[in-house]
């Protein structure tokens, strides 16, 4: 599969009242045509910044991309004008919020906001785009499309809302779609609707999707590839198969026990200790080993490289350097990859 | 992507000594919310450079009189409408304090050497000869006073009014509230001329009409801020011990609208100003031989051709006090509540 | 809405009532009469006149013959102006009032929103910092001194522009920017937080995902959205402007309400104080509802969902 957008060794800074933050330090991955790339991380990880930094949406005042490519079509995003940039946005590249109650314009009727991209991307003349926002209306499963359409978004419920969301998102057919959390602040009821509606069109209209969250439940759901990011860095990188089943990151270990579930007897749910370093001043190794109980020497003077687990699975940790003791996944892990694994077989 | 081959020495692979408190280490330590303010407004150069000019005016206020030897009415009519002299200053030509005036045909005259003074007069003297540098430094007095009125209704009567109100709610509060609107409802102009019309004009009509309009801002930011607040789970599980009405008030409530209060009462004071210099410049404020600001305004107002200074003085002191008040008032603003600007 | 219009409406009501009736009883607490300032009257002469203007008749009386008289938009007549009545007075000079207050909240608000949106657009940089300065002063510096200041020095040394009376449109720039740096202020001062926050949100970051340019976006998705809040400072602003004008119109000799409003009451002019001191508030009240109503008219989510609180 070709890749459709590649990022390479980016580092992106704020500068702040007290200095500048490393936000993202080194981040590389690539997305593939057609494929879901799921990132996960805690708040402050810095997936946001990095979807933000592929639209170039950060906040020109504070924010630096201090190095690193973004390629895109040929285009290394990066370093784009912001002219040409805005003839990527919307058409090729497009974004969905976390929170639709904020995402849409509270004072144009949804119609005219949905119409926006069409008109101009695609030279589209009104009654054009009329028609098609129709179309895309219905497409979200929006009853009433016509009637819908000249209504104001506060006539419209959260899930509504996060569906005329992706209607605009969905306008041009782009490329690559950006879900920014695009279920978390929806009812859970309402989180499979739109996580149904986004697989089904991501078939219809053939688009790679990256897709941020911190729920692996959801990653589980739709993702193809799973990139986990702590303290600006991707530590893991693999198949969605290999991270559930295959972890190697004590931070994807972490992750993987704190998940709750169903069947779960533990009394306690599992929480990583400590909390994510200040990236004001990032610590010299591995960012995550103040909290890793399976810390070693190396780690507190040396950032791990990314190790080769398999072709598609790589994970930055000194545990999977050869000569590192063999260390085993704790219990609750193994216990939840043989319920995973259990899961699959059922089905 | 992999960099396997990397000559790293074994012991690097022991298991790490950790300091647990590494983990919850902090990036900075923590502030109350009074800390934090503080490290702001002292961000802030604006506000702290009025605060330091707000200090400088109120000390030449109440000092300048007493070094100026003069009286605020010491009459003296060989030496009326003397331009601004200050010892030491009149030697820089291009600061106007050096005794002399320009005539209408461009000649320059030294007064003081014509009326055959001695003394210096440093803002120079009015038509009746009084010390205008007193008079401005009264003037400066009256409208300190108000400012401490001001302050004072909006945190006494503004807030009591505001917290019962929104505390007690259900029909007193809804009572209350149709006062204010009523209050509210009347221009404050009109009020202020009204209690002139029966008082006579003066600082006491001033100060009544104050304290009949001057709070209902801050009640009303109270009331809502208070409502707000006496939802809150801890004013709630306060409630539940069986603590008093004045203890919730007091201990919960007040600490937390704290915030809200200061910087409601900072800009009232601006406003408060204006409106006393307002009055006593239309006339209907103090009255002479009593000097305001206002009414040093208006009276040099009226000789502004002949005698500029008269009026510069004044004016410019009154401008000082409202922009280090309103610069003041933003930064405290901005300090307490950076999410409240404007 | 309209069920909130009508109780709006009541409560406007209600108000200039108590206005009124305070207006009166005030008046009449007032030591002297209009006549006793004069001082040549004789008591037959000064009997005459209280009889003429009713002021012997007992206070209910008097209440009751104003408050019929205000239904059927009759003031009384002046004392001062050889009985004038009040509303043809008020008729005769609302013109030059009405025009300065409107030119000075029309160009005070659009310079103010110019400013704001500029400042918000160039944030922390030297325009930024200038806007804000202007705002400074404007808010500061009281607006007698700015016209007196200015009547001095264009006015009188540069004589640019005529310095008293109000002949033609060249006599009303003065007054109007001196009225109108408070309204500059304090609409740059508002337009800009406010265009700083709508930029900040959510769906101004959405239309820029879109693809709309920078100056698309501040312009067709933000300044709407930025600007529905300002009208909420109208209502203050005009009133504002009604003070302001007493003073202005005195500094310039306009012959304008505010200026009578001043002499009448040096006057004890009854008649003339509570006629306009009425008419300020109910201008006042007027304001304040039409700049609700407007507010809710412009606003979809407050006029769909009927009526605000």
């Amino acid at each position: 599969m070709d890749n459709i957008l590649e990022v390479k060794d980016l580092n992106i800074s704020f500068h702040t009242f007290s200095g500048e933050v490393q936000a993202i330090r080194g981040v590389n991955f690539e997305l593939k045509k057609g494929e879901t790339l799921a990132i996960v991380g805690e708040s402050g990880s810095g997936k946001s910044v990095t979807t933000k930094a592929i639209m170039r949406l950060l906040p020109p005042q504070n924010s630096e991309i201090k190095s690193g490519e973004i390629l895109f079509d040929g285009n290394d995003l990066a370093h784009l004008s912001e002219k040409k940039m805005q003839k990527v946005r919307g058409k090729d590249i497009s974004l969905i919020f976390q929170d639709p109650m904020t995402s849409l314009n509270p004072t144009i009727k949804v119609g005219k906001q949905i119409m926006e991209p069409i008109i101009k991307h695609q030279n589209a003349s009104k009654s054009e785009a009329k028609k098609r926002a129709l179309e895309l209306l219905s497409m979200v499963g929006i009853p009433n499309p016509e009637q819908r359409f000249d209504q104001y978004p506060h006539q419209f419920s959260g899930g509504m809302r996060q569906r005329v969301v992706i209607a605009i998102a969905l306008a041009c057919n782009p490329k690559v779609l950006i879900a920014d959390e695009p279920t978390t602040a929806l009812d859970v009821t309402i989180q499979a609707q739109i996580l149904e509606l986004m697989k089904e069109l991501q078939k219809k209209i053939d688009t790679s999707i990256i897709f941020i969250t911190h729920d692996l439940g959801v990653v589980a759901n739709v993702a193809d590839r799973v990139a986990v990011m702590y303290a600006g860095k991707i530590v893991e990188i693999g198949t969605v198969d290999e991270i559930f089943y295959n972890p190697k990151h004590p931070y994807t270990w972490g992750l993987i026990s704190s998940m709750p579930s169903l069947d779960s007897t533990e009394e306690a749910l599992y929480a990583i200790p400590g909390t994510p370093p200040n990236l004001l001043h990032p610590p010299v190794g591995d960012a995550f080993a103040p909290r890793n109980e399976y810390a070693m020497q190396i780690d507190l003077e040396e950032q791990p490289p990314m190790f080769k687990v398999s072709d598609t699975h790589y994970a930055a940790t000194w545990l999977l350097h050869p000569d590192a003791p063999k260390v085993d996944p704790p219990a609750a892990v193994v216990k939840r990859m043989k319920q995973f694994q259990a899961g699959q077989e059922g089905q | 992507m992999a960099k396997e081959d990397m000559k790293i020495s074994k012991d690097k692979f022991a298991p790490a000594i950790l300091d647990a408190s590494l983990s919850e280490a902090l990036g900075k330590p923590s502030l109350n919310f009074w800390q934090d303010s503080w490290l702001r407004i002292r961000k802030n150069k604006a506000a702290l450079v009025s605060i330091v000019v707000m200090l400088l005016v109120i000390i030449l206020a109440f000092v300048g009189p007493l070094i100026s030897g003069h009286g605020t009415n010491d009459q003296n009519l060989k030496r009326t409408n003397l331009p601004a002299k200050i010892p030491a200053l009149e030697n820089v030509s291009w600061l106007p304090f050096d005794g002399t005036t320009v005539r209408n045909d461009g000649t320059v005259v030294d007064v003081y050497e014509q009326k055959n003074i001695d003394e210096y007069f440093w803002f120079g003297t009015d038509s009746l000869g009084r010390d205008l540098f007193t008079r401005v430094a009264k003037g400066i007095q009256i409208s300190l006073y108000i400012a401490f009125l001001a302050a004072l209704l909006d945190m006494v009567i503004g807030v009591t009014y505001g917290a019962i109100s929104g505390y007690f709610g259900g029909r007193l509060d809804s009572m209350m509230q149709r006062v204010i609107e009523v209050i509210s409802g009347i221009p404050n102009l009109v009020v202020v001329i009204l209690m002139i019309l029966v008082f006579k004009p003066g600082i006491m009509s001033i100060t009544i009409a104050l304290a009949i309009t001057g709070w209902t801002t801050m009640a009303r930011v109270v009331r809502a801020q208070v409502l707000k607040l006496k939802e809150q789970e801890y004013v709630l599980a306060s409630r539940t011990l069986g603590n008093s009405h004045s203890k919730i008030i007091f201990k919960h409530l007040l600490p937390n609208l704290a915030g809200v209060i200061i910087i409601n009462t900072m800009f009232t004071i601006p406003n408060a100003i204006f409106f006393e210099a307002f009055l006593s410049f239309i006339g209907l404020g103090l009255q002479s031989p009593l000097a305001s600001l206002g009414t040093l305004i208006d009276d040099g107002f009226k000789t502004l051709r002949l005698y500029p200074h008269l009026m510069i003085f004044p004016a410019v002191f009154i401008s000082i006090i409202m922009i280090c008040f309103n610069m003041i008032a933003d930064g405290i603003r901005d300090a307490l509540d950076p999410k409240m600007r404007d | 809405m309209a069920r909130y219009i009508t109780k709006r409406f009541i409560y406007m009501l209600i108000t200039l009532f108590v206005i009124a009736s305070l207006t009166f009883f005030l008046m009449k607490l007032i030591p002297g009469t209009p006549f006793s300032a004069a001082g040549k009257l004789s008591p037959d002469q000064l009997q005459i006149m209280k009889d003429k203007y009713g002021l012997d008749q007992p206070v209910a009386v008097q209440y009751a013959q104003y408050i019929g008289g205000l239904f059927k938009g009759d003031l009384g007549i002046s004392f001062q102006f050889n009985n004038v009545p009040v509303t043809q007075l008020l008729i005769e000079r609302i013109q030059p009032s009405l025009q300065l207050g409107f030119q000075a909240i029309f160009f005070g608000t659009i310079i103010g929103i110019v400013l704001g949106v500029i400042s918000a657009l160039r944030q922390n940089t030297w325009v930024d910092y200038g806007a804000t300065f202007i705002a400074v002063l404007g808010k500061s510096i009281p607006n007698f001194v700015f016209a007196g200041v200015m009547q001095y020095y264009i006015g009188v040394k540069l004589g640019w522009l005529p310095v008293l009376f109000w002949k033609g449109w060249d006599y009303t720039i003065m007054p109007t920017i001196a009225l109108a740096m408070f309204p500059i202020a304090i609409t740059a001062r508002f337009m800009r937080t406010e265009m700083i926050d709508v930029l900040g949100s959510d769906y101004i970051t959405l239309a820029k995902a879109k693809g709309a340019s920078s100056l698309e976006v501040a312009f067709k998705h933000g300044l709407r959205n930025a600007l529905i809040p300002v009208i909420t400072v109208l209502g203050p602003l005009a009133v504002s402007l009604m003070t302001g004008s007493l003073v202005i119109e005195q500094i310039f000799a306009i012959p304008g309400i505010g200026e009578q409003f001043v002499k009448s009451i040096t006057v004890n002019d009854y008649s003339v104080i509570m006629g306009t001191t009425l008419l300020f508030s109910f201008m006042f009240v007027v304001i304040i509802l039409v700049v609700d109503i407007l507010y809710g008219v412009i606003d979809p989510r407050i006029r769909l969902s009927g009526g605000k609180k």
